[in-house]
């Protein structure tokens, strides 16, 4: 790889960073008395040198480019949102600049790490596992019998593209106001993508393979075991790693319906009604770093499981 | 996937289907007993017999889980009685939630459309935006939905756009996403035969890519039609709007109007059920056009 497109990234820094400082200084109550010009310039040159930086990874190849490139584009991203909101003086209820948020983060890491604990360690992972399981039993129980699936797997597909969310209220009436209530709903929501896919995965084994088992005269739980739910991995990856983002998101929303006075959701929604969104983006951050990890780490487990599947062979 | 689906219907699904629906409207009846036992055994005299038990739990007023008929009585009434445009009726407030969705869905479809004959032409947004909207599929974006809201109506905008905008956001990965992979479907023969014409990249994109990526449109476009009203339902819930299906479902938590919930939840997925019949007319009319299929 080349040496520019270093350089250019570590102008960039330079520059972003020094512009961050000037635009401060340059909002009213600034004490250095940089001037608007100098501050323009700065960040002109910022945003050119990180952007011959991006054009010269995004031509690279190998990992580090292919996460250079990415990398430097969030770091934009960012900054720009930065650099606007103080320079254009954005008023703190509508937007808070990311240096607040991490502020928020620091001051508040008690209280949010609390409302994961609450919504993620508690209902999300209680309702995953319970959803996930009980839909692949389904799925096993339903394999044997041709009628059964033919009547479930219409269902499935038509119940997974309703809005399910929704049964949120009447979880929260059945339940109570606690974390069972939020892990009902997410039980609820991850179900039937995982009796879906389960289901079409149970399908995946070729005929050839089924012949030779039953060549084999093996039953059908050694044909399960050692052939069947083998093929059928990659399609419950796709649910597991589907479940993970929905389980979130049922969790969430279920507390905009009544919770204790913990939680992710509650803290989203009475936050944003009493202007504190500092810490809203705060308890988003935590979302999304959960989300995010949850899924890379479901994709790992994925990539080390099913690595003889045609879609990660070939790529190292 | 979709070969399992088509090959299982071609058995013909109905009948099993039908089968497994009764079955679920059944269980759903002893559910309603047994959930609203408790309650129901408080308002009848002592010594009643099971047959009374059952007819209470059926015919109660705020019951724990409602009967089907009950829902669909409350269905109808409020369907059927009031003027669609009246705030009683269901028809009304379905309205009010399926317009924000569908001015979301627009926004979604030609912004992830313009998004992703950018990544698929441009090197630089490949490698720096892909990433991104990849991974934001990851995040619960839905948590942002009051946040949104509430600044919006900072700002004074209330009503229909800013539950559009959430609407629009949580759809706009889907097509992204799907259009992307569309637009690169064409494999590399009928590139280089495009390149062999002399065909300019517009006409390498009106002739081959677009056409290709149809067949990656109607899937992704299903998935964003369900997005769309979810985004559009859980945007009524932080400000307490007054009209709208997400408006009926906090209203009837609020005052334990478990019928009135039920009822504006079957209307939500008949509205989804709607949403899609409507992807797949556009999408069977698209394939009869190019000769039957995708």
């Amino acid at each position: 790889m080349k040496a520019a497109p270093f350089l250019w990234t570590a102008l960039g820094l330079v520059g972003a960073t020094l512009a961050r400082f000037a635009v401060a200084d340059a909002a009213p109550g600034g004490m250095f008395g940089a001037t608007l010009g100098a501050t323009l310039a700065l960040a002109a040159i910022a945003v050119l040198a990180l952007f011959l930086a991006m054009v010269g990874f995004a031509r690279g190849e190998g990992w580090f480019a292919r996460l250079a490139t990415p990398a430097l584009f969030g770091f934009l991203l960012l900054w720009l949102w930065e650099m606007l909101v103080i320079g254009f003086a954005v008023p703190f209820v509508l937007l808070p600049p990311p240096s607040a948020i991490a502020r928020a983060f620091g001051a508040h890491l008690a209280l949010l790490t609390q409302d994961f604990a609450q919504t993620y360690l508690h209902a999300v992972i209680a309702g995953y596992a319970l959803g996930c399981g009980a839909g692949f039993l389904v799925a096993l129980a339903i394999d044997r019998s041709p009628f059964l699936k033919r009547g479930f797997l219409p269902m499935g597909n038509m119940i997974s593209a309703m809005p399910i969310v929704g049964i949120a209220p009447i979880m929260v009436m059945w339940f109570g106001f606690e974390w069972p209530s939020k892990a009902a709903v997410v039980v609820v929501m991850t179900f039937f993508p995982m009796l879906v896919n389960t289901t079409a995965g149970l399908a995946e084994a070729g005929a050839i393979e089924r012949d030779l088992m039953q060549s084999y005269a093996a039953r059908y739980g050694a044909t399960l075991l050692k052939l069947r739910l083998p093929a059928a991995l990659p399609h419950i990856f796709t649910a597991l790693k589907l479940n993970s983002t929905l389980a979130l998101i049922g969790a969430v929303v279920a507390e905009f319906f009544g919770t204790p006075i913990l939680g992710m959701g509650f803290r989203i929604s009475t936050e944003a009604a009493k202007m504190n969104l500092d810490l809203v983006w705060a308890t988003i951050t935590v979302a999304a770093l959960a989300g995010s990890l949850s899924f890379g780490a479901l994709a790992l487990l994925e990539r080390a499981v099913t690595f003889w599947h045609p879609s990660f062979r070939g790529s190292s | 996937m979709r070969g399992g689906r088509t090959s299982l219907a071609r058995e013909g699904a109905t009948l099993p289907l039908i089968a497994v629906i009764l079955a679920l409207i059944a269980v759903w009846y002893v559910g309603a007993v047994a959930l609203n036992a408790p309650q129901a055994r408080e308002q009848l005299a002592e010594g009643a017999g099971f047959r009374d038990l059952a007819a209470a739990t059926w015919s109660m007023t705020r019951p724990v889980l409602p009967a089907p008929h009950q829902i669909a009585v409350e269905l109808a009434r409020s369907l059927f009685t009031h003027p669609i445009t009246s705030p009683r009726s269901l028809v009304y407030h379905a309205w009010v939630t399926v317009s924000a969705a569908l001015a979301g869905l627009g926004f979604a479809l030609a912004l992830g459309l313009l998004l992703a004959i950018g990544i698929v032409h441009v090197r630089l947004l490949d490698r720096s935006l892909m990433p991104w909207v990849i991974a934001s599929q990851t995040v619960p974006v839905l948590a942002i939905a009051p946040m949104v809201v509430v600044v919006l109506g900072n700002l004074g905008i209330t009503g229909l756009l800013p539950k559009a905008a959430i609407a629009g956001y949580l759809a706009f990965f889907p097509i992204t996403v799907g259009m992307v992979k569309g637009l690169r479907a064409p494999d590399p023969l009928q590139l280089d035969l495009m390149r062999t014409y002399d065909a300019r990249a517009m006409q390498v994109f009106s002739l081959l890519r677009f056409p290709a990526s149809l067949g990656f449109l109607f899937p992704s476009l299903r998935i964003a039609v369900t997005l769309a009203l979810v985004g559009a339902i859980v945007a009524e819930l932080p400000t307490g709007a007054q009209a709208g299906l997400g408006a009926r479902l906090l209203a009837g938590s609020y005052y334990g109007q478990t019928v009135q919930i039920w009822a504006a939840l079957f209307m939500a997925a008949a509205m989804s059920m709607l949403g899609l019949a409507a992807v797949s007319l556009i999408e069977t009319l698209a394939a009869r056009r190019r000769g039957g299929r995708l």
